[in-house]
């Protein structure tokens, strides 16, 4: 598995994915699992600037990347998966049946959702799709950047350590 | 004196953008070095969403009639969202990987339009790196 981290964050590619554990992991492959940006040359142009020489950038709708997972999951070359939304995510995990852990990295404010921690607010839509991929046996942790404590689903919906 | 186009006398010139507090603490240093902070704009992109680093980009913009936007990091969200609204105005410039030299070349540069200033401290910061030593 040269995936190495499973990533929801809807700033997609910025600098706590391109350096915070970029770096440490040592990623070489970027995967940035989305249907508008995938669709979109204008997009994947604005992305594929955005990220390190020494870094490939792959892109893929859901629906692909299902497809393609085994793929990416043989490249050798250290990896990090994203998606901007937990939906995309969800599907992605029933789809693939082989992810294993899901860190939550950046979901932030929008109308229906409420603070959990200061970079994760869910809708109780969200909450429902994480307690069902937890359910099916995915780990699921809040961790913005390495250094930081990971954070179980328990404590994240508990949200008192916000 | 092109202080008319993009902030006029008095008013800020250019919007500094970046992670944590690295635009206030920038600025700052403006202010300390020449007593110029005030042709800058400080945003933190800290506990926004994409969309809201965006709107506040655009807000300021608007406000201050600023022209020009720094940011640090070229991967930054800050960056990507800046590039989303550069693209969408050609009257706009966007300069990352600032540093100070760069925004005290900018600051300074009064006699030609924000966006000429931006050029020329944008090639002003990348001559500030140097390596000393073996």
């Amino acid at each position: 598995m040269a995936i190495h981290l499973y990533r929801i964050d809807d700033r997609l590619i910025h600098g706590q994915v391109v350096v915070g554990w970029g770096q440490p992991l040592n990623a070489r492959l970027l995967i940035l699992v989305d249907d508008v940006v995938a669709a979109s040359d204008w997009e994947k142009d604005l992305y594929r600037m955005a990220i390190p020489p020494e870094m490939e950038i792959q892109f893929a709708d859901v629906a692909t990347a299902i497809r393609d997972h085994a793929k990416y999951a043989a490249d050798p070359r250290p990896g990090i998966l994203i998606t901007g939304d937990i939906d995309s995510m969800h599907r992605l995990v029933k789809g693939v049946k082989a992810i294993g852990s899901v860190n939550l990295g950046g979901i932030h404010h929008r109308a229906g959702r409420s603070e959990k921690l200061r970079y994760v607010f869910l809708s109780p839509e969200d909450e429902r799709q994480l307690q069902d991929l937890e359910a099916a046996g995915v780990e699921i942790t809040a961790q913005d950047v390495p250094s930081a404590r990971a954070r179980s689903l328990a404590e994240v919906l508990d949200g008192e350590s916000k | 004196m092109n202080e008319e186009e993009g902030g006029g006398p008095g008013k800020p010139r250019a919007i500094v953008v970046g992670h944590g507090e690295f635009a206030a603490g920038l600025v700052s240093a403006v202010g300390q070095i020449c007593g110029l902070a005030d042709k800058l704009v400080v945003l933190s992109m800290m506990g926004k969403s994409p969309e809201g680093i965006g709107s506040a980009i655009r807000e300021q913009l608007v406000k201050t009639g600023a022209r020009v936007i720094f940011t640090d990091l070229p991967g930054g969200s800050a960056t990507i969202a800046a590039r989303r609204i550069v693209n969408e105005d050609s009257g706009l410039v966007l300069v990352s990987g600032v540093n100070l030299a760069t925004l005290l070349d900018f600051v300074f540069n009064t006699s030609v339009s924000p966006i000429e200033a931006a050029r020329a401290a944008a090639e002003r910061g990348k001559a500030s790196l140097i390596v000393v030593g073996h």
